[in-house]
């Protein structure tokens, strides 16, 4: 094997271990957002560690453009994603775990909620 | 001259997604080429109105700069935020204190913005909920440090808002 064979599968190796966490963290995590901070963190490095391990390893220019030209994307949209999320399930009215220490986003949720009830 | 842009960035992206090479001959296909340039001339002539402003050559060199040093300085706190999830899930007590904190930016620009919300939504115990027009963005913080506005803004953007000020505006 060549040698950069050997790294581009040590980076999909590490990549997926990364994305394997990120869904241990979905599993034990005990609310949307802590669950979302560990599917975000760690699929977003994971998946790109993957992606670029593929264009390491493929000698072929065209598919080693596209992978790290998606890895690019992922890191641009998928903290975006998160945030939508994240703020999609506090509106419509998923709690916070009873253990979180403190919630400075709830006058600002009912000032939008209001809002959005007066559009209707 | 902003359509030019449109239409030259366009084309380059693909360019590079389409890679019109012959695998084998090594050859460029006149097709995809062809039809790349058609396409990117739609694109530029059609959407050039919406890019936002004009700006110089010379800003537009810096910021690709300091784009540049962003990018490592960016990725060891994305790594540092994995390896953060990653003992917070091992480790058999969970040691987690979530909360919603407010924080806020001097950030004015929309593309800064997103930028901090981005870059914050990816680094260590950190997940962006909200943001307002008057600069107070909400975030989901799996370790609360500080509950008061100052210095949750001191640990949160404190890192990214010179680096992104830069950058953007």
């Amino acid at each position: 094997m060549s040698s950069n064979v050997i790294v581009g599968y040590i980076f999909i190796t590490i990549g997926a271990f990364f994305d394997f966490f990120g869904c241990m963290g979905l599993v034990r995590f005990p609310d949307v957002y802590n669950r979302l901070q560990a599917a975000t963190k760690c699929v977003t490095l994971g998946t790109v560690m993957i992606l670029v391990g593929t264009a390491v390893v493929t000698a072929d220019p065209g598919i080693s453009i596209k992978a790290i030209l998606c890895a690019a994307f992922i890191v641009l949209t998928s903290p975006t994603g998160a945030h939508a999320l994240a703020r999609g399930s506090y509106l419509s009215g998923v709690r916070l775990w009873e253990k979180s220490v403190v919630d400075q986003f709830e006058e600002r949720a009912e000032k939008i909620k209001t809002q959005h009830g007066d559009r209707k | 001259m902003r359509k030019l842009t449109l239409v030259i960035i366009s084309y380059l992206l693909w360019f590079l997604l389409v890679w019109p090479f012959d695998p084998v001959t090594g050859e460029l296909r006149m097709q995809s080429t062809v039809v790349g340039i058609v396409v990117a001339l739609f694109v530029g002539l059609y959407m050039g109105d919406r890019i936002p402003k004009q700006i110089g050559v010379g800003t537009v060199l810096r910021r690709i700069f300091w784009i540049i040093v962003y990018v490592p300085y960016f990725s060891w706190y994305v790594i540092l935020a994995n390896l953060d999830v990653v003992y917070r899930v091992i480790h058999p007590e969970m040691p987690i204190h979530p909360g919603i904190v407010r924080v806020k930016t001097g950030l004015k620009s929309p593309a800064g913005r997103t930028m901090l919300a981005n870059s914050i939504t990816l680094t260590p115990g950190t997940l962006t909920v909200d943001i307002t027009d008057d600069g107070y963005l909400y975030i989901h913080w799996i370790n609360v440090k500080a509950r008061d506005v100052e210095g949750a803004t001191e640990h949160i953007v404190g890192r990214f808002e010179k680096m992104i000020r830069r950058m953007f505006e």
